[in-house]
C-alpha cells in the first residue's frame, strides 16, 4: 500500500528532473521544427532551445530561471489507504527539491493582501482525483508565470460553438503569444464547468507532444487549430515564422445545457512536467 | 540574419541607443536585474530622490535569476514578460536608462517614451535560461535584497544574445516579424462569432 511518503518522494524527484530535463516528446518536436522551420530567425531560436536543453540536462541547471509553481495531481487508486498528511509531506518535498536544486522561489504569501515571498516555493497546489484499484499517477508540472498569464477563460454561448471556440483559441495566441515564450504547446479545455475548465486546459498540456487525441472529432479540431495559430506568424521566441505551437491539445467534457465554457492554457517552450506511475 | 553588432557597456550605450530595429547584438558590461517587485521600489526610490544607483545611461533586464549554484558565477537567468514593467517604463526612460531588455511585445507609451528618449528595447529568448547563464560572468546584489528572486541584481554579461525589438524611432521587431510571417489568408475564414 502506498504512503503519503511514497507521493512526496515522487514529487520530490519530479521536481528535480523536469527542473533540468526538457519533455522528451518536447524535445523531439523541437528537434523536428528546428528543421522545418522557414524563418531564419525563427530557427536560430529554435536550435538554442535544443542547445539549452542540452546545457541544462549536462549541468543540472534549470531550463527556465522561472522553475514555476508546483501543480501536483494525484489520481490515486480508490482501494489505497493513504491516511493525513498529504499537503504537508508534499509542501515538505518542495521545499526540500526547490532548495537542493537552487531552485527559484517564485510564491507569494497572498496575492493581493501579502505580497511577500514565501521563501521555499509552498505552497504546492494539489489535487486528488480517485480511479478504481489500487496506485497512484502522480503529475507534476512546473508552471511558469509568462506563460500562465498568457492564458485565458471565457463562459461562451453555445450558439458560438466550433466556430466560437477556434476564435477564442487563436486571438488568445494572438494577443498574447509572444510573451509566453513560443513555441507554444497549447491545452484547450472545453466544457465542464467555471471552475473545472481552466484545469481541463492544463490536463491537456500533460500529454505527450505527437500521441493521438481523445477522439477523431478531438484530432479533427485539433489540426485546424494548428494551422491556425501557426498562420498568425508570431514564430520561435516571437521573432516570427511558422511554428507559433508545436501542437495544440484539446480536452473536452460534459457541460450545463445553458453552457460551452473554453479555456486556454498556455504551456511555453520548456514545458515542465513528469509523470509517475506508483504501483 | 545580419550578423550581430558587438557593444560594450557602457562605453558604446550611445551606439546602442541608435541601433535599428531588428538588429542582432551581442550585449558585453554591466545591466541591472528588475523586475515587478523591483520596479515598485524603484521608481518609489528615485521619487523620493535615493535610487540605489545613477540611472543615466544604464541597462535594465526584466529577470530574476535561479540562485547560482556552488562554484558557478550566476544561476540561471532569461527574460521575464516586458509588457509588466510598461507602466514603470516611461518613467525610468525619462530618468536615463537607455535600454531595456525583456521579452514579448510592449505598450504604445512604451514605444512613445523609447522615441522621446532616444532609448531601445531589447528582446532576448525564454526558456533558454541554461544557455543565457554561460554569457553571464558575475552578478551581485546591489539593492533590495529582501525581495530574493526580485531583488537589484548588477550582472556582468558577455556577449549575450539579444535583438533590437524597438528602436529609438519606434520601429517595431514583434509587428514587423508578424506581418512577414503571417499566412497570407485570415486562417479562421468562416468564423463569425467573433
Amino acid at each position: 500500500m502506498l504512503t503519503v511518503h511514497d507521493i512526496a518522494e515522487a514529487v520530490r524527484a519530479a521536481i528535480a528532473e523536469a527542473a533540468t530535463t526538457l519533455r522528451p516528446d518536447v524535445a523531439r518536436a523541437m528537434a523536428d521544427a528546428a528543421t522545418s522551420e522557414p524563418s531564419g530567425a525563427g530557427r536560430e531560436v529554435l536550435s538554442r532551445i535544443v542547445e539549452n536543453a542540452s546545457i541544462a540536462a549536462r549541468d543540472g541547471v534549470p531550463l527556465c530561471q522561472d522553475t514555476g509553481t508546483v501543480w501536483v495531481w494525484v489520481e490515486l487508486g480508490a482501494d489505497e489507504c493513504l491516511g493525513g498528511g498529504l499537503g504537508t509531506a508534499i509542501d515538505a518535498a518542495v521545499r526540500d527539491a526547490y532548495r537542493t536544486g537552487a531552485l527559484r522561489m517564485s510564491v507569494m504569501r497572498d496575492a493581493l493582501f501579502e505580497r511577500v515571498n514565501t521563501g521555499d516555493n509552498t505552497p504546492a497546489f494539489v489535487d486528488v482525483t480517485v480511479r478504481p484499484g489500487i496506485g497512484a499517477t502522480v503529475h507534476v508540472m512546473l508552471k511558469g508565470g509568462g506563460s500562465d498569464n498568457a492564458s485565458r477563460l471565457a463562459m461562451l454561448e453555445p450558439a458560438a460553438g466550433v466556430e466560437g471556440v477556434v476564435s477564442f483559441v487563436v486571438d488568445a495566441v494572438s494577443a498574447k503569444g509572444s510573451s509566453a515564450c513560443p513555441p507554444l504547446i497549447v491545452g484547450v479545455g472545453v466544457g465542464g464547468t467555471f471552475d473545472s475548465v481552466g484545469k481541463l486546459a492544463k490536463k491537456a498540456l500533460l500529454r505527450p507532444v505527437g500521441s493521438p487525441a481523445v477522439s477523431p472529432a478531438a484530432a479533427e479540431l485539433e489540426a485546424r487549430l494548428l494551422t491556425a495559430v501557426n498562420g498568425l506568424g508570431i514564430g520561435p521566441g516571437g521573432l516570427g515564422g511558422r511554428t507559433t505551437a508545436l501542437a495544440v491539445h484539446v480536452l473536452s467534457a460534459p457541460c450545463h445545457i445553458a453552457s460551452l465554457p473554453v479555456a486556454v492554457n498556455m504551456g511555453c517552450s520548456a514545458l515542465r512536467s513528469v509523470s509517475v506511475e506508483l504501483t | 540574419m545580419s550578423d550581430p553588432v558587438r557593444i560594450c557597456l557602457p562605453a558604446e550605450v550611445s551606439v546602442l541607443r541608435t541601433l535599428p530595429v531588428g538588429t542582432p547584438v551581442l550585449l558585453s558590461g554591466p545591466v541591472y536585474t528588475a523586475r515587478d517587485a523591483t520596479h515598485v521600489r524603484l521608481v518609489a526610490d528615485l521619487d523620493a530622490g535615493v535610487a540605489p544607483l545613477d540611472l543615466r545611461d544604464q541597462v535594465l533586464f526584466y529577470a530574476g535569476p535561479t540562485p547560482a549554484a556552488a562554484g558557478r558565477p550566476a544561476g540561471a537567468v532569461g527574460p521575464t514578460t516586458a509588457g509588466r514593467m510598461d507602466a514603470w517604463t516611461p518613467r525610468l526612460l525619462a530618468a536615463g536608462v537607455a535600454a531595456t531588455i525583456g521579452k514579448g511585445v510592449r505598450s504604445a507609451a512604451v514605444h512613445a517614451a523609447c522615441v522621446e528618449h532616444g532609448a531601445v528595447y531589447l528582446a532576448t529568448v525564454g526558456g533558454i535560461a541554461a544557455l543565457l547563464a554561460t554569457c553571464v560572468r558575475s552578478a551581485e546584489t546591489v539593492a533590495y535584497a529582501e525581495l530574493g528572486a526580485e531583488a537589484l541584481v548588477r550582472m556582468e554579461l558577455d556577449d549575450f544574445p539579444v535583438w533590437v525589438a524597438i528602436d529609438a524611432h519606434g520601429n517595431d521587431l514583434y509587428e514587423m516579424a508578424r506581418a512577414e510571417w503571417a499566412a497570407p489568408t485570415d486562417p479562421v475564414a468562416g468564423g463569425g462569432c467573433a
